[in-house]
């Protein structure tokens, strides 16, 4: 796994990448958001201040999915009805990434699958089924969310962005996969619902109180 | 960075009427409902707008855990949160339950519900139940059976929650039971949640979260209460089918060890004569000799009888040691005609099985005796040693399936018990336990 260091355009603090593939990073001291151009930094924008902190998860925090050792690298997150929700990008040992989303400590461990000729927003609706990597799933959820503010490094420029939806899809045996329609074309997670134990979760943040 | 980390504000002030509101969920909060004047506040409102104020006594309600109580379940260490009783509404009965939320920083939510004493311990599905809605649902490769479906208001609502809730909310609930586990779905507008819920014992929770007394005494059977007699029931099942097939093992090999050996047989005729009692018509058999070990002895008496009847008191007598046996035997036979047709009552042969005869030498005395007017009766004696026994083994059998039936039965009850408060009754009912809010 390469690092590559460069320097914050906006403060000059040292920035170092966690993953090679990474497109975005925020600066950990002024919180500039990035975007890497080449072996340039361009700042494009900071990041507001972020609602308080419900997750135990946090950058740099590491874990095990599907015997693969991961890090915390990045999230985005997003306000919904029921609060607010943190999509993490974890990158795994053997090279790829994916998002491990908290939600209400509901935990979930997808990666984007390329699929063809995913369903337009409007013709979605609750109970409805799909079949993705021969797996039938029903629409079990379709959240409208807000975008809120990103940390850390992400695969794709994510920033200036504002409402988004989103539809859950959950199968029988505990697949779970989420419809991302918050661009023009929806893109497709897959992945499975996960137990906060099986996780092994390490670095994780310390509650007042809570041991 | 500046958020993670920074300590949560845990006190807030109600707008409704000033009280401290103890906030414990670390900003997942959604709902947060101020115990002294009953307002639902909208937590994420920064203003903490009122959404609602509801009506409700002091000591409406009496938390068995109260707010705040902390507890290892399950592994991990949860604080109680919220609080909320529904009500169903049954033949225009209302039946409430109440509703302990937990929460953990790394686990999330949990909640245990509790209804008469009965508890369970429910968390949301992570897979999707699916089968025939109203009857039968697979979750995880495992079925339930539709119990009962019902609409669930709230009645009455404390601490926090991470959802949307007030007073007067209704859901549509179906329940699904495989005990210990119930599986629920609850309706609001389009949007299904499915819980998992395992009954659990009131006392384990008690341990658990230090509380003091003792938990209710649980009433009636609950929908997915387990059945100790039905695990019980299969085992007996399984101990009686075991102990039948030891018992038709050693009918078996008594059925091929039997030497069934003839040791005595004679013909006799016998005519009552006026006056003479039976003791005078008396007579001793020659001697015959049960050999080999102590075994059992059938004597068999076949008799022409017809439209009559003889009486034979027998004695079989040890000729070393005088040692007897007594029994009596009565051979008779009737036939005819009625207006149903033929009959027939009795038997022209009787047989008697001695059990347990020590060798030695023996001889039988016989005292016959019968109606003068029947004439001659010719009968033959036949004696034979080591006669395998049967009734017995019926016997031991019978006794081996009165507790099974026994278990089975009461199980069957318990099971009726349960199903009686569902939507499916079972077709007969032994006990009711059906009772409402007073």
């Amino acid at each position: 796994m390469s690092r590559p260091a460069a320097l914050c355009p906006s403060c000059g603090a040292p920035i170092v990448f966690q993953w090679s593939s990474s497109v975005q990073t925020t600066c950990p001291h002024c919180r500039s958001i990035l975007i890497r151009k080449d072996v340039n930094l361009e700042r494009v924008g900071v990041v507001s201040d972020l609602p308080p902190d419900s997750s135990p998860i946090q950058l740099g925090a590491a874990g095990v999915y599907e015997n693969r050792a991961f890090t915390v690298a990045g999230r985005i997150i997003y306000d919904y009805a029921g609060g607010s929700w943190n999509e993490w990008h974890i990158v795994l040992n053997t090279g790829g990434s994916a998002w491990l989303s908290d939600a209400q400590s509901q935990y979930v461990v997808t990666v984007a699958a390329p699929a063809p000729a995913l369903p337009p927003l409007p013709s979605v609706q609750l109970g409805g089924s799909f079949n993705w990597n021969n797996t039938a799933f029903a629409v079990t959820a379709i959240t409208t969310a807000r975008y809120r503010g990103v940390e850390g490094e992400l695969p794709f420029e994510y920033w200036d962005k504002h409402a988004a939806t989103f539809v859950d899809l959950r199968s029988t045996a505990g697949d779970f996969a989420t419809l991302d329609y918050s661009d023009a074309a929806p893109v497709l997670y897959v992945g499975k619902a996960v137990e906060f134990d099986d996780l092994k979760l390490k670095n994780l943040r310390a509650f007042e109180g809570w041991s | 960075m500046v958020v993670s980390g920074a300590p949560q504000v845990a006190t807030l002030t109600c707008p409704g009427c000033g009280a401290a509101l103890t906030v414990r969920s670390m900003g997942r909060a959604v709902t947060i409902v101020c115990g002294y004047c009953h307002s639902i506040l909208d937590a994420q409102d920064p203003q903490l707008k009122i959404l609602q104020r509801f009506e409700a006594a002091v000591g409406d309600e009496t938390l068995l855990i109260p707010l705040g109580t902390r507890g290892k379940w399950r592994g991990t260490v949860y604080e109680v949160i919220g609080f909320q009783r529904r009500q169903m509404q049954v033949d225009g009965l209302p039946y409430s339950w109440r509703e302990y939320l937990l929460f953990s920083p790394y686990k999330g939510f949990r909640y245990l519900t509790e209804y008469h004493g009965h508890w369970n311990d429910c968390s949301v599905c992570t897979a999707l139940p699916l089968g025939r809605p109203g009857l039968l649902v697979i979750y995880l490769g495992k079925p339930y059976r539709h119990f009962q479906s019902c609409t669930a208001t709230t009645t009455f609502v404390l601490g926090e929650f991470p959802w949307q809730v007030q007073v007067n909310d209704a859901v549509e609930v179906n329940d699904y039971i495989s005990p210990p586990f119930i599986l629920s779905s609850e309706k609001a507008g389009e949007e299904i949640t499915w819980t998992l819920g395992e009954y659990v014992q009131g006392a384990d929770i008690w341990k658990a979260f230090g509380l003091a007394g003792k938990p209710p005494v649980p009433v009636g059977v609950y929908e997915n209460q387990p059945s100790e007699l039905k695990a019980t029931t299969g085992k007996v099942w399984v101990t009686f089918l075991g102990l039948a097939a030891a018992l038709f093992l050693i009918f078996t090999i008594n059925q091929i060890m039997a030497q069934r050996e003839e040791v005595f047989r004679e013909v006799y005729r016998h005519a009552q004569s006026g006056s003479q009692s039976a003791a005078e018509a008396s007579f001793v058999t020659s001697i015959f000799e049960l050999k080999g070990r102590t075994s059992s002895v059938e004597v068999r008496t076949d008799a022409d009888v017809a439209n009559q009847w003889i009486y034979l008191n027998y004695a079989l007598i040890n000729d070393d040691t005088g040692q007897a046996y007594d029994f009596g035997r009565e051979v008779s036979y009737y036939t005819g005609t009625d207006s149903d047709g033929a009959w027939k009552e009795g038997s022209q042969h009787d047989q008697v099985m001695l059990p347990s005869i020590p060798p030695g030498r023996y001889y039988l005395r016989v005292e016959p005796e019968t109606d003068a007017a029947f004439g001659l009766i010719t009968y033959t004696v036949t004696v034979t040693r080591d006669v395998p026994v049967g009734a017995i083994y019926l016997a031991a059998l019978a006794a081996l399936l009165l507790p099974a039936i026994f278990i089975a039965a009461r199980s069957h009850s318990f099971e009726q018990r349960r199903w009686a408060e569902s939507d499916h009754p079972m077709k007969i009912v032994i006990g009711n336990t059906g009772d409402s809010d007073s």
